[in-house]
């Protein structure tokens, strides 16, 4: 598998690290049900056999951290995005 | 007249007639319209607990459908490694039950399973190490199990071919169980559908379940590619598919899903009696008894349904054999190959009910399912049939995530791709 980052070019895997499901949002401490929504943010995941959006660090390259829609059937890759651009469009109310 | 019980004495008679009594060693069942258990998942777990049900408990009326055909998932994928050293009060009496029905598993099958304590050595290379591991000992011989601490001198004995005075990570012992060893992975799949059979038991394959039937929050049976079947009670046991099955009953599960391969060398003549595992890398090795050198290590690290894995992590495994024992740098690989593993959230498993009335829940083995196979089986069973936890499981709770009571073995937290 090799992971097309936005700022170097397409690199192998072993330049990249994991962490997980990009679709799972840190919910607000203070709302009423955050003890619910906190086992569910750290928990629970869809775990989805098809499309599946996950974060990556570019760890041994430029260190962003990238948002890649994969097929975890096929490990087709459909996008790489940048983070800190999903996560603004997310808090805009514009995102995924 | 077949033959029915495997003996010296069967084997002896149809070696006179020529071997034309041997039956199948279990029938191809086709799905009766309703069962009293149906177990999602024909696996070596899904398989041993269809045999506890109906040999602990007495229920027979109970179907095993697998999608595909039986020992042709996780089972026949993994390295045949069972031991039960671990640290943690919820692991210990699960996995030490575990070894101990390793121990009459054959007796209790009538069938070879090539159960062989040849023992699994841990190596440590520090000081830290050592009392890390010395602990761990500890723990264990304070629960009755087996443990002990090997000098380097010890060692060189039992293993003289590892590098012990490699300048990186010089080998200043090991932990290691005498108990643990090696079981022929494909025959604990069939030795268990054999014996469940032989009380029962339907077991049919090729039938996918594509959904549930559940009425006021109780399950009624499974809807499948062979059509409906219905169940008093159903148990999931689909390690590597859990939450995509479990998602059909609207369950959301701490798992995700991982590959872990696994690799084989060419055969070789004997030179490994042990189960050996590096206390500096993740790698693990045994030699089966057709020659080849059985190993593997890290899973791959990312979110994963395809069984096959990626070549930066073949190279990380085998970097790791080479550090450990040199000695098998020109031997060739013969093969690898992937599983998916359900990774849980804190690398323990869970074995328990869930919110839909009669539906019940095995999962979560992260890429330790196989030594637990005879307990999971056993505990899973027990689960069904009496709606209590085996008193050796009652920690696999699927609320330990909201109670704050994890089983986390590495203390990894919740990532569960370092578990």
């Amino acid at each position: 598998m090799r992971i097309a980052c936005p700022h170097c070019g397409t690199r192998g895997l072993d330049e990249f690290a994991y962490l997980g499901d990009a679709t799972v949002v840190r919910p607000d401490p203070s709302a009423e049900n955050a003890e619910t929504a906190f086992v569910e943010y750290v928990y629970l995941r869809d775990n989805p056999a098809g499309r599946h959006r996950e974060l990556w660090s570019h760890a041994l390259g430029c260190q962003s951290w990238l948002v890649v829609t994969r097929d975890v059937r096929t490990h087709a890759i459909e996008s790489v995005e940048n983070a800190r651009d999903v996560a603004t469009a997310r808090d805009q109310g514009a995102g995924q | 007249m077949s033959t029915d019980s495997y003996s010296i004495f069967s084997v002896l008679r149809e070696a006179l007639r020529g071997h034309t009594g041997w039956k199948p060693a279990w029938r191809d069942a086709a799905p009766k319209p309703a069962y009293d258990v149906v177990i999602v998942g024909g696996g070596g777990h899904g398989l041993a607990t269809a045999h506890y049900l109906a040999k602990v408990h007495g229920i027979t009326n109970v179907a095993v459908v697998e999608k595909g055909w039986i020992g042709g998932g996780n089972v026949g994928r993994n390295t045949t490694i069972v031991r039960s050293n671990y640290l943690l009060p919820g692991n210990v009496p699960f996995y030490e039950h575990s070894l101990k029905l390793w121990e009459g598993l054959e007796q209790d099958l009538n069938y070879n399973a090539m159960v062989s304590q040849r023992g699994v050595v841990n190596l440590f290379h520090s000081d830290g190490q050592r009392d890390a591991y010395a602990r761990r000992g500890n723990a264990m011989r304070m629960n009755g199990i087996d443990a002990d601490l090997l000098d380097v001198p010890e060692l060189k004995r039992i293993l003289p071919m590892l590098d012990f005075d490699n300048a990186r990570f010089p080998i200043k012992g090991a932990l290691r169980q005498k108990r643990g060893g090696t079981v022929r992975h494909d025959a604990v799949a069939w030795g268990y559908a054999r014996a469940a059979d032989g009380r029962g038991v339907d077991i049919i394959q090729n039938c996918e379940v594509t959904g549930f039937r559940i009425e006021g929050g109780r399950i009624e049976g499974v809807e499948t590619t062979r059509g409906f079947i219905g169940a008093k009670k159903v148990g999931l046991s689909t390690a590597g598919n859990s939450s995509r099955v479990a998602s059909m009953a609207g369950l959301r599960l701490p798992i995700e899903s991982h590959v872990l391969q696994a690799f084989v060398s060419e055969g070789l003549k004997p030179f490994i009696d042990t189960v050996c595992t590096f206390g500096a890398g993740h790698f693990y090795i045994s030699q089966s008894d057709k020659g080849g050198l059985v190993f593997g290590g890290d899973i791959d690290g990312y979110n994963s349904y395809a069984q096959r894995g990626a070549l930066p992590t073949v190279e990380d495994v085998c970097e790791g054999g080479m550090a450990l024992m040199p000695s098998i740098g020109r031997v060739r690989m013969l093969r690898s190959w992937g599983g998916i593993m359900d990774m849980s959230m804190d690398g323990s498993p869970i074995i328990d009910h869930t919110p839909v009335e009669g539906l019940y829940l095995n999962a979560g083995w992260c890429y330790g399912g196989f030594k637990a196979t005879p307990a999971a089986g056993d505990c899973f069973a027990h689960l069904i049939a009496r709606d209590a936890p085996h008193p050796v499981a009652t920690a696999y709770r699927l609320d330990r995530f909201a109670t704050g009571r994890t089983i986390d073995e590495k203390g990894m937290g919740a990532q569960p791709n370092l578990h």
